[in-house]
């Protein structure tokens, strides 16, 4: 099983795809870092349009970990085409080159060969979220420095002191590479079905987009299906940068405001997961392989 | 008493309303180049695919070294080697990465030496280093053989080894496989639906069409090159067929393909034909001997013949 995994470690860390990822992800970040240090007082005139007249706020409100949220709420939309790019290649693309025949007359079980593969697939997945952590949160922490972190929710604001962030940070992507575990076990689960890795590429990005409008409409028919999409909880990361108040109003430091919304997000992550892989391999060992 | 490697019994493989392979029955000796016959679509490479556990049987049996392959899936295939219609591999890779992959996944753990020699063995040493996507189809299909030989099979199956190599590549692919065979001393199944092909390679031959057994026999009984097919076009063949069929050679008669007069015999009584045609008053146009396998295999193949095995 070992040698399996080395080998599929190898083969995505071979291919120049794999390297589209890191390089669009690092492409983006340093735009927007950029931009930020160059014009980053009117962007924080911009974010404080809104509420001058209700408060007013002394300093400076740009800095790594205002800049590392605003990044992770616009990648995150992004990261599952990433991701899908090489976990919805992972069987078709095998199909597809007509490895997948050689493969499979190899002295392993398909059920190896596929948690092989998946578990590659989260290897990429995972590294693509540390390439991701390393250049929004410590690039921004070292280019705008760290200090007090001020949010603006809709209909509230959040201020977590400068030694209260950095531990959010860690859970907030924990959770994320959870959420694109998710996605990459989708895609994984859909690449089963194909021979080529653009239809499982572009069906894993329908379903993520389709589940998503579903999860943010507000209509009530819908209401009691939003708790099973997993889209609804791949955004939970934000909870961790919610803050409990005491009676006083005051802020307490290391506590999140919802904690159970947090774990059963992540139980709901884990069973899709489960659920995606585990019909992967059931459907693939009853499966002739005719390409 | 020589082992059988291979031994099929009753195989079936249903795709919903088609039936690929229909009770298919043979077996496979240690030391046989065996031959799968069979003009494209007759179930060949279904049938290598569940040998392979490529594809799942709907019903029947396939043991390999004495051994259930379903039971014994993970055992078998550690010695087998196989070439699946086209050799794919790995194209961002080179012919040794891609070498030293597949003998990993074969369950060996390959020195340079090894990979190397192998290489060279397939005549891809000097093209070691080069990634797979510079190479012509012959060369991959060689790497493919280096793939499939990487880890010292006892059995090595060949699916349509020599589809779309040109006549350099088909000739290398063949002294490749008498090469295994005699020098080797492997066990080798090839497939094809190219008849030359599997007449300068095989010992043994199993022939099927739409999938069922027409022959399974011994190559050298089956290609004898003595049995000829002689071709009559003569001034009126109707009369000729009534004369012919009115005479001793009316048990050389084979069946009509147009208007020609098919006669099967030895090359040595042709001289009698021709007297005993003149003596007939049968007026000659022409007499063409044929490749009698070819003809033998269009016309089984395409007659829906069933003939139980031929020899063994």
């Amino acid at each position: 099983m070992w040698t399996l995994i080395q080998i599929e470690l190898y083969k995505i860390f071979r291919r120049p795809r794999t390297y589209i990822a890191f390089i669009a992800v690092a492409a983006l970040i340093t735009i927007i870092q950029f931009g930020l240090k160059v014009d980053g007082k009117s962007y924080a005139d911009f974010l404080m349009k809104d509420i001058g007249g209700t408060m007013e706020i002394d300093g400076n409100i740009i800095n790594g970990y205002l800049i590392c949220y605003i990044m992770l709420q616009l990648l995150l939309v992004h990261v599952p085409l990433l991701v899908a790019l090489i976990a919805a290649d992972m069987i078709s693309g095998e199909a597809n080159m007509g490895t997948l025949r050689l493969l499979i007359s190899k002295p392993f079980s398909r059920t190896e060969l596929l948690l092989a593969k998946f578990f590659a697939s989260t290897v990429y997945t995972l590294l693509l979220l540390i390439w991701l952590a390393i250049l929004a949160l410590f690039l921004s922490m070292w280019i705008f420095g760290t200090g007090d972190m001020f949010l603006m929710k809709s209909s509230y604001v959040v201020l977590l002191s400068e030694n209260d962030v950095f531990w959010r940070y860690a859970g907030a992507f924990v959770f994320a590479a959870l959420a694109m575990v998710t996605v990459a076990a989708l895609g994984f689960f859909l690449s089963i079905f194909a021979e080529n890795s653009i239809g499982p590429i572009v069906a894993t990005m329908s379903v993520i987009v389709f589940f998503t409008i579903l999860s943010t409409l507000n209509i009530p028919i819908f209401n009691a299906l939003k708790p099973y999409l997993f889209t609804t909880h791949m955004i939970s990361w934000k909870e961790f940068f919610d803050i409990q108040v005491n009676d006083a109003n005051e802020a307490i430091v290391g506590s999140i405001q919802n904690p159970q919304k947090i774990v059963n997000s992540a139980l709901v992550l884990v069973l899709h997961i489960i659920g995606f892989v585990g019909g992967s391999i059931w459907i693939f060992n009853k499966k002739d392989v005719l390409s | 008493m020589m082992q059988q490697i291979v031994q099929v019994k009753g195989l079936t493989k249903q795709f919903k309303n088609l039936t690929a392979v229909n009770n298919l029955s043979f077996s496979v000796n240690e030391g046989d180049v065996y031959g799968f016959l069979g003009q494209n679509g007759a179930g060949k490479s279904t049938s290598i695919r569940m040998m392979l556990t490529l594809i799942e049987p709907t019903s029947g049996q396939i043991e390999l070294f004495g051994m259930d392959l379903a039971r014994h899936r993970r055992e078998i295939l550690r010695n087998v080697g196989a070439v699946i219609e086209k050799p794919d591999v790995y194209k961002y890779l080179s012919a040794y990465e891609n070498l030293e992959l597949f003998a990993r996944l074969s369950g060996i753990k390959p020195t340079k030496k090894l990979l190397m020699d192998q290489l060279e063995m397939v005549g891809l040493a000097n093209r070691a280093n080069d990634r797979v996507k510079t190479f012509s189809q012959g060369m991959k299909q060689r790497l493919g053989i280096g793939i499939a030989l990487v880890h010292n099979p006892q059995l090595i199956v060949l699916d349509e080894p020599t589809n779309g190599l040109d006549p350099q590549g088909i000739a290398d692919i063949r002294n490749l496989i008498l090469h295994l065979s005699r020098d080797l001393k492997k066990t080798i199944v090839v497939s094809s639906h190219l008849l030359s092909e599997i007449e300068q390679v095989a010992t043994r031959v199993l022939i099927i069409d739409k999938g069922q057994k027409l022959v399974e026999g011994n190559a050298a009984e089956l290609f004898d090159p003595a049995q000829t097919i002689v071709e009559l076009q003569t001034m009126d063949n109707a009369f000729a067929l009534e004369q012919l069929k009115a005479s001793p050679w009316s048990s050389y008669l084979q069946a009509q393909r147009n208007t020609a007069i098919l006669l099967k015999l030895n090359r040595t009584e042709i001289p009698s034909l021709h007297t005993d045609l003149a003596a007939m008053q049968i007026q000659l146009l022409s007499l063409q001997p044929r490749h009698s396998l070819e003809d033998y295999f269009l016309q089984i193949t395409s007659g829906n013949q069933h003939v139980d095995t031929y020899t063994n």
